[in-house]
């Protein structure tokens, strides 16, 4: 069994304001955004699988899934065998000591009010009964592990830089040791150097403390570094899951292909492959039937106006291609 | 012929309270007529401030120093209304936030042929003429539908492109592109440079791009010039930089990125960005570096040639070379 | 522009507090206006030390005096002093003033972060009240709330605070909507708080500056309400020395010519409301976000 089993995930949000509205008065169906439908995957205890996608593709709300952040409309998110889906805030308490998350914006995840001390500490006091002492000794392991300085502990969060926030906020999430770390663009907003440095730093930890990530990312580089299985995902939808070897050696998705090649590679003299896709991502409000990359597809043939699903094309190998 | 642009001794420092910031000090670059620049460094290197000095908007506490000659002109000397007119027809600027940087109130249509009105002097109808013509130039799908919407109505990449139409509206000499893609997917950021080095080869406009990604540099660039801490430390044709880096700077930048074309071991560049409050004289990289000496510490190292056409400023490289 | 702005905030900033500090002193206006405040209070507090009389002490042979050596803001009819007079009505008016307005805060602003963040029906109902309260205007409100409760000091204080809760709690629900969609309630919400820690602990705090703002503002309309109400005879009581009382003993007088019991008790009132909106424009100044990072 394995660690967190993600089925049929959906995530629909009604649509509201004027068009939903308007829709209602005429006595239409009220139209969805499908942000999230019918995901499923698996993470193992210790691995780090990477989802993903451009902006509007449905990572995040993924994530926010698994963290219960939102409840999702329908699917169910195994967590060591519970499904944690429908819990309410009461029962999903102990479980937050389990599943933490690190945040996209290091600035606006960090509240303005609390010292860095405060911050970590919460965690610890919210679902430990170590008396205050134990607190602090383990709030200075804690910084020390993620390459704090001990003279940071009483600072507010604008007297830090960034990369320091960053560490701040994985500080937080690895207070309690949780198991499962949900990981949602955690170096997108830091420096190029300070992004490799957070990268090593992820990477000791897991290995350390025997954690599992989700790591959400649209930044194909890092996630090659990271990830050892890589899901894609389009419109809501996993278009290609694999190993990351064998997705970066050759993607077999058109989407994935058209990802990677969009990719600057720091080499003037790097063949590229010239594959894209035209247009843009569509809403997801009206999806047409059908595959949802047809619209924009070089390689789209009738057949693709069937929807198709994610079969396993290799051991290992899920493509939701007809034509693969 | 005279270059396009030349940049020498430029300087800019802001007064705060604490003493001075020597964002960007003494530098020289020149941007020859039709070529594509980029300006690397990670954030406080001083590249954004080096393009808005260029454009006279650098603003009380700022001072700046050195002289910075466009087309033998010496930019310095021209009135503010004169300086003002060079702005929009002779120097255009893309920015990093398309959407803030166009009127939420106007129609795109409306801000590109306004600008055609002020600055080329046209007539209304010729001026939407011209316009439609700019939005076809950029790729814009359907332009004579996007021309009638609202910035809020377009995607960021669409909006980048408007910005770029309009950057390009009075044919401009020379382009100053900060950090054009960040913040856009790979695949729109692909489709953004792909159009930016076709209209600079259409046009004959010459682009300084600032950007930190050596990804982006290596895509589009005909020379790079590398910024640390203020400082231009190596300035080079894009392949010599990215073979023979003669830096120690430019080499731990390379070492640094996780990247998709090949496996790497990440090392981060060691250290941080020094403060630019009241900088030690010397070499700004000299705290970081792994051949610092001495002398490093003392005096600043002038640029020396390493290549045809590849100058860098470093004793430790110009120790190195005479061993070897 | 936004270069230079992104390097200022990059060096190492003072703690907040002394920040707005020595803003305060840079806006000389607002600074001056907190030394009248702190020098008013000063003066109530130490009032029988400052005042040169007692201010019920009558003095037949010296009734009606123009301001003179012995009496620098003259006396009345019964010849009380009117410095004395005023000085001790301070203790009474700043304290309303203050006392209401915390109430109204403390009420306002909780009432507002629960309703702001729990959204749905609640927010709703609360709303639609505030709004009704709002639409009713406030002076005649106050005054029919002191009517109904009958007038003593602390029914004034309850009159005035119900006037001010609605702007609180509106202020606060506001800024509470916009909170509750930050990145730190998500992550305050992952590390496993309940509701009322998130509410009270993460959220509410960076509330603050607006409400503080807020608080100034309307102190100087609490005392103006309450100077009012005692103008009219709803409030304070006469023989009790406060300023509302004595502008309406005054008032009474100006046709025969004694113009000081008017004009003093009247002054004292707007230099008071005066400093404290000059204060409150002052902060808001300084804790606008758009504003930090400026010099």
């Amino acid at each position: 069994m394995a660690l967190v089993e993600i089925r049929d995930l959906q995530m629909h949000f009604p649509l509201g304001g004027v068009a939903g509205t308007l829709a209602r008065l005429r006595g239409q169906e009220q139209p969805v955004v499908r942000a999230v439908d019918s995901v499923s995957f698996d993470i193992e205890a210790g691995e780090t699988v990477a989802l993903v996608g451009e902006s509007g593709c449905g990572k995040s709300t993924v994530a926010r899934c698994l963290v219960r952040l939102v409840e999702p409309t329908a699917g169910s998110v195994r967590y060591d065998g519970t499904d944690i889906a429908r819990l309410d805030a009461h029962a999903m308490k102990p479980l937050r000591r389990d599943i933490q998350m690190v945040f996209q914006d290091p600035t606006a995840s960090l509240n303005p009010r609390l010292s860095v001390r405060r911050m970590v500490e919460e965690a610890l006091t919210l679902h430990t009964k170590l008396p205050a002492k134990e607190r602090r000794d383990r709030v200075e392991e804690l910084t020390q592990e993620v390459g704090l300085g001990r003279d940071l502990l009483d600072r507010y969060p604008h007297e830090l830089s960034g990369g320091q926030r960053q560490r701040v906020n994985i500080a937080r999430a690895i207070a309690t040791n949780p198991r499962f770390v949900v990981l949602d663009e955690p170096t997108s907003a830091l420096d190029v150097s300070l992004r490799s440095r957070a990268i090593l730093l992820l990477e000791k930890l897991r290995e350390q403390l025997g954690l599992s990530y989700l790591f959400i990312s649209h930044d194909l580089a890092t996630v090659k570094y990271l990830a050892s299985r890589v899901a894609v995902m389009y419109l809501g939808s996993i278009v290609e899951m694999s190993g990351t070897k064998d997705l970066f050696a050759k993607p077999l998705h058109p989407y994935s292909r058209a990802l990677l090649a969009a990719v600057p590679v720091p080499d003037p003299d790097a063949k590229r492959d010239d594959f894209a896709l035209s247009g843009e991502i569509p809403s997801p409000i009206d999806i047409a039937p059908g595959c949802r990359l047809r619209g924009r597809c070089p390689l789209a043939k009738p057949v693709c106006a069937e929807r198709p699903p994610l079969k396993e094309v290799a051991p290992g190998r899920f493509v939701a291609c007809h034509l693969v | 012929m005279t270059e396009l642009l030349e940049i020498s001794d430029l300087t800019v420092h802001f007064e705060i309270n604490q003493g001075a910031i020597e964002a960007v000090d003494h530098i020289n670059l020149t941007i020859r007529r039709g070529e594509v620049l980029g300006l690397v460094g990670e954030s406080g290197s001083g590249k954004s401030v080096t393009s808005f000095a260029i454009l006279r908007l650098i603003r009380p506490p700022g001072r700046v120093s050195g002289s910075v000659h466009f087309d033998g002109v010496d930019l310095g000397r021209l009135s503010e209304e004169e300086m003002r007119r060079m702005r929009g027809a002779k120097i255009a600027m893309v920015s990093q936030t398309p959407r803030t940087a166009l009127n939420p109130l106007l129609t795109v249509g409306k801000q590109i042929s306004r600008l055609l009105m002020v600055h080329a002097g046209l007539s209304p109808r010729e001026a939407d003429k011209k316009m439609l013509e700019m939005l076809r130039l950029v790729r814009i799908p359907a332009p004579e539908k996007r021309a009638k919407q609202y910035p809020h109505q377009l995607s960021g990449g669409m909006c980048q492109r408007i910005m770029i139409a309009m950057a390009l509206a009075t044919s401009p000499q020379l382009l100053l592109a900060d950090e054009p893609t960040t913040g856009l997917d790979v695949s729109i950021a692909a489709k953004i440079l792909d159009l930016l080095r076709e209209l600079s080869a259409k046009t004959g406009a010459a682009i300084m791009l600032v950007t930190h990604d050596l990804g982006v540099v290596a895509e589009i660039c005909d020379r790079v010039a590398v910024m640390h801490a203020g400082q231009v430390v190596e300035c080079a044709p894009v392949r010599e930089l990215f073979h023979n880096p003669a830096h120690p700077y430019t080499k731990a930048l390379v070492r640094s990125i996780p990247r998709v074309d090949r496996d790497v071991v990440l090392e981060p560049i060691p250290g941080s960005v020094p403060s630019l409050v009241n900088p030690p004289s010397g070499c700004r990289y000299a705290g970081r570096c792994e051949w610092v000496m001495d002398r490093c510490r003392v005096a600043r190292p002038t640029m020396i040639e390493a290549g045809p056409g590849h100058v860098v400023a470093c004793y430790g490289f110009e120790e190195r070379r005479g061993t070897c | 522009m936004s270069s230079s702005l992104s390097i200022s905030s990059s060096i190492s900033q003072p703690a907040a507090s002394s920040l707005v500090w020595q803003r305060l002193q840079r806006n000389p206006v607002s600074f001056a206006a907190l030394c009248v405040i702190v020098l008013i209070a000063a003066a109530a507090i130490s009032a029988p030390i400052v005042a040169p009389y007692a201010p019920d002490a009558t003095d037949p042979a010296a009734s009606l005096q123009p301001p003179s050596w012995h009496h620098a803001l003259g006396t009345d009819e019964f010849g009380r002093d009117q410095l004395s007079r005023i000085i001790f009505a301070a203790r009474v008016d700043l304290l309303v003033a203050f006392a209401a307005t915390f109430v109204a805060v403390s009420i306002g602003g909780l009432l507002g972060a629960v309703v702001g963040y729990s959204r749905g029906w609640t927010d709703t109902i609360a709303m639609r009240i505030v709004d009704a309260l709002m639409a009713f205007p406030a002076f005649v409100l106050a005054m029919g709330i002191t009517a109904g409760l009958g007038n003593s000091t602390t029914n004034v204080a309850i009159a005035i605070s119900i006037t001010q809760i609605p702007a609180y709690l509106r202020l606060t629900r506001g800024e509470m909507l916009r909170l509750r969609e930050m990145e730190y309630a998500d992550a305050a919400r992952t590390v496993g708080n309940p509701t009322w820690r998130i509410v009270l602990i993460h959220l509410l705090p960076n509330c603050l500056p607006p409400l503080i703002v807020q608080a100034t503002l309307s102190t100087g309309f609490a005392l103006l309400t309450m100077a009012s109400l005692s103008f009219i005879g709803l409030g304070i009581q006469p023989p009790q020395s406060e300023w509302g009382v004595m502008t309406a003993e005054g008032a009474s007088q100006i046709v025969t010519g004694e113009w000081w019991l008017f004009l003093f008790p009247g002054l004292a009132i707007m230099t008071s409301v005066l400093a404290f909106n000059l204060i409150g424009d002052g902060l808001r100044d300084l804790l606008d976000p758009r504003m930090r990072g400026l010099r």
